[in-house]
């Protein structure tokens, strides 16, 4: 049945997960994102499923690829320092492709920073943070209500496409109550990851199907004996230098997402068909964004609003498509500039690029933004 | 030659090992499967893990379910897995760098919570792989390529620190007592909680060359002639015990154990209804 409930982004994170079939969590407290390790170490025991508070930033991702690697659906959630510890061995589960979410509630930086305070400074660290080269699947959503539903969908194209996924949430987003329409669990699409269908003797652990290019995976612990290594490796999950086997691998790595690039990227639009100035955001700060958009078309000018939900894979093809129409872009981001240099790249210079960058641990006022898009409009 | 039985733990294709000629980190391997085709344990409900390093290469050579993680962090993954499925058999293998320099703070909290797993701490006093630099089990004043005039920093007692830190069974042995080392292994393995098991191992590479302990017959030699066992080290006086390898089992304690407790944990909430 539908319910109704009146939570936190982190809290609504939690019971996304939990919807999701996530069973699993290692953490570390870490404002802005604890209330979501407090939400799993209440919940998961009464649904049997396995908490863990770690000794550090590092351990809590490693017992989630633990878990992982054992079965289950696991998660861990953390904010900027604890993302960059993180790093190390979020590379370890692109590598040796363990399903895993990971929520960074993005907060002010460099170091400490501003633990209470919102920003939007990790996204490209979400993009390019874990050294080597890896296809990335980030979601940015910006309310209560899509803190649930981009965790069904994280969870279910990590378990699709065995790699982590990443919830770029934000502390104002975190923090903040709304209205959320629970729905009814039985409506809900859930995917769980494909398991091998052969023997454990015939088991290869890195080999893709050949209609999906993707690899079944098993447990530790369910009959099959397979080695799981952050070396590149071959099919056999085996370290290898052999040039044709290390470019295999990696091109791999990047095709399982490219390859389905348009089953993952998703984005939002409102009155961009006819828009002369479009404003692109994220976030939180997509809600921003959006109001002030509202009262420009109120006072008659033709604006335009695209908010990715997927920052990575961005929605390039379809911005640049509008882009092209309105000739001229606003871009309002927490930061001295990080998706706008994406967001360049996907319109070929054919738009003007306005940046707008607002660092001081709080958020753009409506009023702000709506004065940007009468000067660019003009 | 190993048994039959031991031969089938070995992903034989990858043989000859990478370990160099003369390593002790292959006797311990040896005595790893021992341990564990005496406990009775099936490949398939045993993982292996490792972190990084020379000794962590071990897991490649072991045909069970094997995951070769980052540096100094293989217990924190392997707290995960035996979380998430108790009934596994863990044995954690590491080197004096992995488990007491990097790895430090995973070591010191998987012996307070007295998880079910077994650590093998394979100690040479050395970073191996990376070229011999001193690790935190380095002897005061021994040479190392980082500590070309002899190292200043104390080194740890790694069973002193695993029983300081709450692990329930603690032992020592060195490689030139192979049997010794396949029955502390084994008490491990059947401990419930946390258990630490370090052999002393020899680098002859890395460690011997700076050190006079050139060849694997000298480092054989070495703790032979200078291994205490614990019930003679207690009569010994402090003096007489500098620089000698005390082995025996230092830590038999019963207490619960961590999945034990969780297990616990969840009845009491009525999960799994």
């Amino acid at each position: 049945m539908t319910r109704v409930e009146f939570w936190q982004g982190n809290v609504s994170v939690a019971y996304g997960a939990i919807a999701a079939g996530c069973r699993f969590f290692g953490g570390y407290p870490i404002t802005p994102s604890s209330e979501i390790a407090e939400v799993m170490a209440e919940e998961l025991p009464v649904y049997n499923g396995r908490f863990i508070q770690m000794e550090d930033e590092i351990a809590g991702i490693a017992a989630t690829i633990g878990g992982a690697v054992a079965g289950y659906k696991s998660m861990t959630a953390t904010s900027g320092p604890g993302f960059s510890l993180k790093q190390e061995n979020l590379g370890l589960a692109y590598m040796a492709e363990i399903p895993i979410v990971v929520v960074d509630v993005m907060r002010g930086g460099p170091s400490t920073g501003l633990p209470t305070s919102i920003a939007q400074q990790d996204v490209m660290q979400a993009r390019w943070g874990t050294h080597g080269d890896h296809a990335t699947i980030a979601y940015a959503p910006s309310s209560v209500q899509e803190c649930y539903e981009v965790t069904i969908k994280a969870f279910n194209m990590a378990e699709r496409f065995r790699q982590p996924v990443l919830i770029m949430s934000d502390e104002v987003l975190g923090h903040m109550r709304e209205k959320v329409i629970v729905p009814d669990n039985e409506t809900l699409t859930i995917v769980d990851r494909k398991r091998p269908s052969c023997s454990p003797e015939e088991f290869i652990p890195y080999r893709p199907d050949p209609e999906d290019n993707l690899p079944p995976m098993a447990s530790f612990g369910d009959g099959y004996r397979w080695h799981i290594t952050g070396l590149t490796h071959n099919e056999w999950g085996f370290p290898t230098n052999c040039p044709e086997e290390i470019a295999k691998k990696t091109a791999r790595l990047m095709d399982k997402v490219n390859a389905y690039r348009d089953e993952i990227v998703e984005y939002e639009t409102e009155n961009v068909e006819d828009a002369d100035v479009i404003v692109v955001a994220y976030g939180s700060v997509a809600r921003t964004a959006l109001s002030a958009v509202r009262q420009a078309r109120d006072k008659g000018l033709k604006v335009g609003y695209f908010r990715p939900v997927t920052l990575w894979p961005f929605p390039d093809r379809e911005l640049e498509s509008l882009a092209e129409k309105a000739g001229r872009l606003i871009v309002p981001e927490l930061n001295f500039g990080q998706m706008v240099h994406e967001i360049e790249r996907a319109v070929h210079g054919k738009a003007a690029m306005v940046q707008m960058s607002l660092v001081n641990g709080e958020l753009f006022q409506p009023s702000e933004i709506l004065e940007k898009i009468e000067e660019v409009a003009r | 030659m190993p048994r039959p039985e031991v031969l089938d733990w070995l992903r034989k294709r990858f043989f000859p090992h990478m370990w160099c000629p003369g390593c002790g980190h292959g006797i311990i391997m040896h005595a790893i499967l021992r341990a564990l085709v005496d406990s009775g344990k099936k490949r398939e409900e045993t993982v292996i893990a490792s972190g990084i390093g020379c000794s962590s290469r071990m897991p490649g050579y072991i045909d069970s379910c094997t995951i070769h993680t980052t540096h100094g962090r293989s217990l924190a993954f392997a707290t995960g897995i035996k979380l998430a499925n108790p009934e596994l058999t863990i044995v954690d293998v590491m080197g004096d760098g992995d488990c007491t320099a990097i790895g430090g703070n995973h070591f010191i909290h998987a012996c307070r919570r007295n998880i079910g797993i077994t650590a093998v701490v394979m100690n040479n006093n050395i970073y191996g792989m990376t070229g011999g630099q001193a690790s935190p089990t380095t002897p005061l004043g021994a040479r190392a390529t980082t500590a070309p005039y002899g190292a200043i920093d104390p080194p740890f007692d790694v069973c002193k620190l695993a029983q300081g830190a709450g692990a329930t069974y603690v032992a020592r042995a060195t490689i030139a007592q192979p049997v010794l080392c396949e029955q502390y292994i084994k008490n491990g393995i059947a401990n419930k909680g946390f258990s630490v098991v370090e052999i002393i191992s020899s680098c002859h590479t890395q460690f011997g060359r700076k050190n006079n302990r050139r060849t694997p017959v000298d480092n054989l030699n070495y703790f032979k002639n200078n291994s205490v066992p614990l019930a003679k080290a207690q009569s010994m006086s402090p003096v007489d015990l500098e620089g000698k390898i005390v082995t025996g089992e230092f830590v038999k304690r019963e207490a619960p154990e961590y999945t034990e407790l969780y297990r616990s944990l969840v009845e009491r909430v009525g999960g799994g209804k």
